[in-house]
């Protein structure tokens, strides 16, 4: 019987257990250095914030390993000696594989900022770095973030949920506006705001002061100013978590370098998750894949390819979802700052400033390339099947109510699409008739 | 951006001081229950009616009379003696010496047989005044079954006699003496009568310093919490830190609270009395007539719906289908369970409370129920149609458009209280599997208890036998309300919430939760869809579930959530960080849906990995 061991309990890994479990009956050993059992990183914000519990997080019971006869084995893996397929172990044990996965993940980026080894001092990944946010942040009064994005920005609202005074500093000129357009944006950065987080934009880290115990006092901004914090999260931006591979055959890079079958320079040995680093990636795609999304749909690709039918990653089109503070975002498809020029778009906000609907489209063919939403949810299959076989446009507009996906009762937009649709199309106009009234009262 | 608009100080303050008048109100009420001195009289007595117990308890009571007790309990002691000794003088009046049967068997002799005829009775129980006369016909009843029997020895038939009169002595304990409900009765209406002094003297005074106070500090303290300088969103920090969310002492001390409450409302209201006083204002201008202590757990339970009910409104206020639920089931308190059943009394109809469906209503076939609204004119059988129709029309119908959230979320009183008093616990629920199998066993087995009694009942009123296979269909129907409808839907159900989450009787218990779930899981267009491939597993909707249903386990193999026990209530929709799940009604047959997450085309046939 194969023996495979997997280094790294999070989602790419045990996504890969659990579908290897399902086509074969191989021996199966997870070894992680982080918690015992499969938790939810992205919940990670809200055991500290007291909306749940570290158990909450668990995706299954504990029972669920045993019964799918998948060992869990806490332990670090040191090195990997791929000639002898042997794991050295912190334990001091060894470990021998038949097949390796490498899913071990991201950790946060330090740019080397003095101080930033500090206590006090630290990212926001792991069950460890909580655990370290925990410990500092009591009865402090101010905290420094730095780094604008999707983790920065829950760190923030997990410390003001603890009535702790926030001073973000953020790089760019406006929040995470590598990914999301001007608008987009400037709604998060008014939103940002409204919480009364102090918001520095165009601001880095210079560097961060001790007090004379060692702890963090303060930090100084680049343009020299000092703002006097109890904790310092630093937040941007995470790599690979490839240390322990350095001594290694294992060809890396920035990531663990794969081809499109996760497959690495070494037979037997693959790489899934924020942890790999694909040598040609797919059209439209990154090299390494930091979501929670890609992580899963790695494991289960290359559970395939593990158990010997040998399949290919193929994603369909992007997606991705976050929520910043209260304003909830969702993109699908193909929406980036700036948009490249053979696209086109029309952009839609709620005079609230809270609700807005981007549809990009392609300008030779008008079909649909992108639909990005803020304080709105569209349904996933829909969005995904438009793009898929490249709807047209108009078809889009015309059929945005199938793609609605908030609760019932919440007020939707259709319209105020279509009639932007119809402006900048005179010529091409969508009639809407008013529909079925009653089939609408039964669907609530 | 200064400190002040950082952290209103304004806003804090508030909040502390809606706490500390809530908590004054609270204290207030707590303390209202010693506030009154008890003093007996005559009159009061009177009050209650006139009658040979009433006058027998009158003598029993005489130590106690005009005397001024300042503590209840000890009040409530003595007067239960005295009606217990009330009750003995009675029995011994008319309970009958059990040689009166010997005597009768000697007069019994017939050519050496002992034959029994009534006629023999008059003989020995001469009838002189009331009480021979009462003797003497009960003999004759009771006895009845005896006549013309013919017995070869004296003793034999003295065996047979006596045993009649013991019959008819134990009789005695009810229809003589105060039988042991009325017994209660008696004791909780005579010490409400007899409390006077600065409570009573001053009541709107003390309803404003215990309710009025209540109701301020808590529409303070969440109009400080959930509204004002806040922005509308997700309010869940601090949840498995507070004491009083996460089974802390706070929490464990309201469960000690509510549970003892209960006890003393179902089984000991006499100790309740003062509070009933509260609301007899209310209950005057209601129906009428004085508060009972149904009148005083209505009032508090509205008043728990609708207070919290703002609370929800204030917390959920950026989601249309929180705001409108919750004012469905304020509305559905206020009006159908509270207002209308006391206009009806007043207007001396069948006080029903028409969203009450059985089994939940589970004395709706119980012989005085259909009797009363069968006496009742026409308005009396529209409710008993009413009643029917909802059980055989309505779940079946509605659940079958809404699923069973039309009713247990939207109308509902045990889930009114459970949305509103109980969202702060709905966290505590347990999402184990091994729940949901003691959940299922549990539920359905009440269900089948509910159907068994009140078949028994109706075969009672149908054939007015009350005994099936051997089972006394009256055994039955104590138990069920003794086991059911007060330890579990009440006690536990309620009092647990701090303890065990907001829906115990709900998801464990309710017989009609049962029957509107099976509609649910086998013919209805409800489900609460997942989005494609959105989910990242956090856990939010399953530690936010009230019934204990572990949605992220469905919304991560994206697989639609259709359970027998989901009561609709949309709050895994609202917390889900990732607007993962949504509430439908839409075409059945896509219900039962094959797992399948959106976004992975590397392989065609749907992901289905271990369970
Ligand atoms: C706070 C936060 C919020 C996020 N929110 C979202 C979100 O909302 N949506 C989204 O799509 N993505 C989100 N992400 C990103 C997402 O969580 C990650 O992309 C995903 O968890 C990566 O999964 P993985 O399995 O590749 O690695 P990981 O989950 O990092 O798992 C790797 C595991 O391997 C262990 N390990 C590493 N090296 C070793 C070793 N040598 N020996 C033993 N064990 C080792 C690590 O300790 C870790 O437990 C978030 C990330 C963070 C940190
Ligand atoms: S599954 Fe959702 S809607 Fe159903 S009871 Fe649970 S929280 Fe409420
Ligand atoms: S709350 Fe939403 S994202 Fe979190 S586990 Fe549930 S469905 Fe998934």
């Amino acid at each position: 019987m194969k023996n495979i061991v997997i280094i790294g309990n999070g989602v790419a890994g045990i996504t890969a257990a659990r579908h290897i479990r399902k086509r074969s009956d191989a021996t199966i050993t997870v070894i992680s250095a982080e918690t015992d059992y499969f938790f939810s990183r992205t919940a990670l914000m809200y055991i500290y914030m007291g909306h749940m519990k570290f158990e909450h997080t668990k995706p299954y019971e504990d029972w669920f390993w045993e019964k799918n006869n998948i060992n869990l084995m806490n332990d670090y893996v040191e090195s990997v000696d791929t000639d002898g397929r042997r794991l050295q172990l912190r334990s001091g044990n060894t470990m021998m594989w038949d097949v390796l996965l490498l899913a071990t993940g991201s950790k946060p980026n330090k740019f080397g900022w003095p101080g930033q080894d500090l206590k006090g001092v630290g990212g926001m990944y792991s069950w460890q770095d909580l655990q370290n946010i925990e410990q500092y942040t009591k009865n402090i009064r101010r905290a420094v973030i730095v780094g604008g994005g999707l983790i920065g920005i829950e760190l923030a609202e997990m410390l003001l949920s603890r009535n702790i005074e926030v001073t973000f500093l953020v790089r760019e000129s406006s929040f995470w506006n590598i990914v999301l357009p001007p608008e987009e944006s400037a709604m998060i950065n008014r939103h940002i705001r409204e919480h009364h987080i102090d918001l520095r934009l165009e601001t880095e880290l210079r560097k961060i002061l001790p007090d004379a115990h060692g702890r963090v006092r303060a930090v100084i901004t680049g343009p020299g100013e000092e703002i006097e914090c109890g904790f310092v999260g630093l937040t941007a931006g995470v790599s690979p978590n490839i240390g322990f591979l350095k001594s290694s055959n294992i060809k890396t890079d920035r990531g663990i370098l794969i081809n499109e079958f996760f497959e690495t320079n070494i037979p037997g040995v693959y790489a899934a998750g924020d942890c790999a680093q694909f040598e040609k990636p797919l059209p439209g795609r990154r090299a390494i894949e930091q979501v929670w999304y890609t992580g899963r749909m790695h494991g289960e690709t290359v559970a395939r390819t593990i158990c010997g039918e040998r399949t290919a990653y193929r994603p369909g089109p992007w997606f991705n979802s976050a929520k910043f503070l209260d304003i909830g975002y969702q993109v699908y498809g193909d929406i980036i700052n700036p948009l490249p020029d053979h696209l086109e778009n029309l952009y839609w906000e709620h005079p609230d400033g809270k609700h807005a609907i981007r549809i990009a489209w392609d300008r030779e063919t008008r079909q649909l390339k992108g639909i990005n939403l803020m304080g709105i949810r569209f349904r996933h299959d829909v969005c995904d099947a438009w793009l898929r076989r490249s709807a047209a446009l108009k078809e889009v507009v015309q059929d945005l109510k199938a793609a609605l996906f908030d609760p019932e009762f919440y007020k939707s937009y259709e319209q105020e699409i279509v009639n932007l649709y119809n402006d900048k199309f005179p010529d091409n106009r969508i009639t809407s008739g008013k529909k079925k009234r009653l089939a609408t009262l039964i669907n609530f | 951006m200064t400190e002040n608009d950082r952290f209103p100080m304004k806003n804090k303050t508030l909040k502390t001081s809606g706490l500390i008048i809530f908590l004054t109100g609270f204290f207030v009420f707590v303390l209202s229950l010693t506030l009154s001195n008890y003093t007996l009289t005559g009159k009061i007595i009177h009050r209650q009616g006139n009658g040979e117990r009433l006058a027998a308890l009158t003598d029993a009571a005489a130590p106690m009379l005009n005397v001024t007790y300042a503590s209840n309990i000890s009040f409530v002691h003595d007067l239960k003696e005295a009606i217990d000794k009330a009750n003995r003088a009675i029995i011994a009046k008319y309970s009958i010496d059990e040689k009166v049967g010997e005597k009768i068997a000697e007069e019994a002799a017939e050519d050496g047989k002992y034959i029994f005829r009534s006629t023999l009775i008059d003989k020995v129980l001469p009838t002189e005044d009331e009480i021979t006369k009462y003797q003497n016909q009960t003999f004759r009843d009771y006895a009845g079954w005896l006549e013309g029997k013919t017995f070869d020895n004296k003793e034999a038939l003295a065996e047979q006699l006596v045993f009649v009169i013991r019959n008819i002595n134990n009789s005695l304990s009810y229809k003589k003496a105060f039988d042991s409900y009325s017994a209660k009765n008696l004791l909780f209406w005579l010490t409400k009568d007899a409390a006077s002094g600065i409570l009573r003297d001053n009541l709107r005074l003390w309803i404003f310093l215990s309710f009025g106070l209540i109701i301020l500090g808590a529409f303070l303290y969440f109009y400080s919490t959930y509204y004002r300088g806040t922005i509308a969103g997700i309010k869940n920090n601090g949840i498995f830190m507070s004491p009083a969310t996460a089974r802390g002492w706070i929490g464990i001390a309201l469960g000690v609270f509510m549970i003892s409450f209960y006890i003393m409302l179902y089984f000991y209201p006499e100790y309740l009395t003062n509070w009933v006083l509260l609301v007899d204002p209310l209950s005057y201008r209601l129906n009428g007539g004085p508060a009972s202590h149904w009148f005083l757990y209505g009032t508090l339970y509205t008043m728990a719906v609708a207070v919290m009910g703002i609370r929800m409104l204030l917390k959920y206020r950026h989601n249309p289908y929180q705001i409108l639920r919750t004012l469905s089931v304020i509305f559905f308190q206020t009006a159908f369970a509270f207002i209308i059943p006391e206009i009806l009394a007043s207007l001396h109809k069948p006080a029903v409370d028409l969203k009450n469906i059985w089994p939940l209503d589970y004395d709706f076939f119980y012989s005085y129920n259909l009797d009363e609204l069968m006496n009742s004119g026409m308005l009396g059988w529209f409710m008993l149609f009413w009643g029917i129709a909802l059980i055989i029309i309505a779940v079946p119908v509605f659940t079958y458009f809404f699923g069973k959230r039309w009713y247990c979320s939207w109308v509902c009183g045990c889930g009114g209280l459970a949305e509103t008093l109980g969202d702060p616990f709905r966290q505590l629920s347990d999402k184990s599997i091994r729940a949901w199998k003691i959940e299922r066993y549990l539920i359905y087995s009440v269900l089948v208890f509910a159907v068994v009694n009140t078949a028994g009942v109706l075969y009672t009123y149908f054939t007015g036998s009350y005994s099936v296979l051997g089972i006394g269909t009256e055994s039955i129907k104590s138990a069920y309300g003794f086991l059911i409808s007060s330890i579990f839907a009440g006690v536990v159900g309620t009092g647990f919430y701090p303890l065990m989450g907001n829906r115990v009787w709900c998801r464990f218990g309710c017989p009609l939760a049962a029957y509107l779930g099976v509609v649910q899981k086998f013919k209805s267009r409800f489900r609460i869809t997942t989005n494609g491939g959105q989910c990242i597993s956090c856990g939010n909707c399953s530690t936010y579930c009230e019934m204990g249903i572990d949605v992220r386990w469905y919304a991560q193999r994206g697989q639609n959530i259709v359970r027998a026990s989901c009561v609709g209530c949309g709050i895994c929709a609202a917390v889900c960080p990732r607007g993962v799940l949504r509430l439908e009604n839409n075409d059945p047959s896509d219900r039962f849906n094959t797992p399948h997450l959106t976004g992975n085309e590397s392989f065609r046939e749907p992901v289905d990995a271990p369970r």
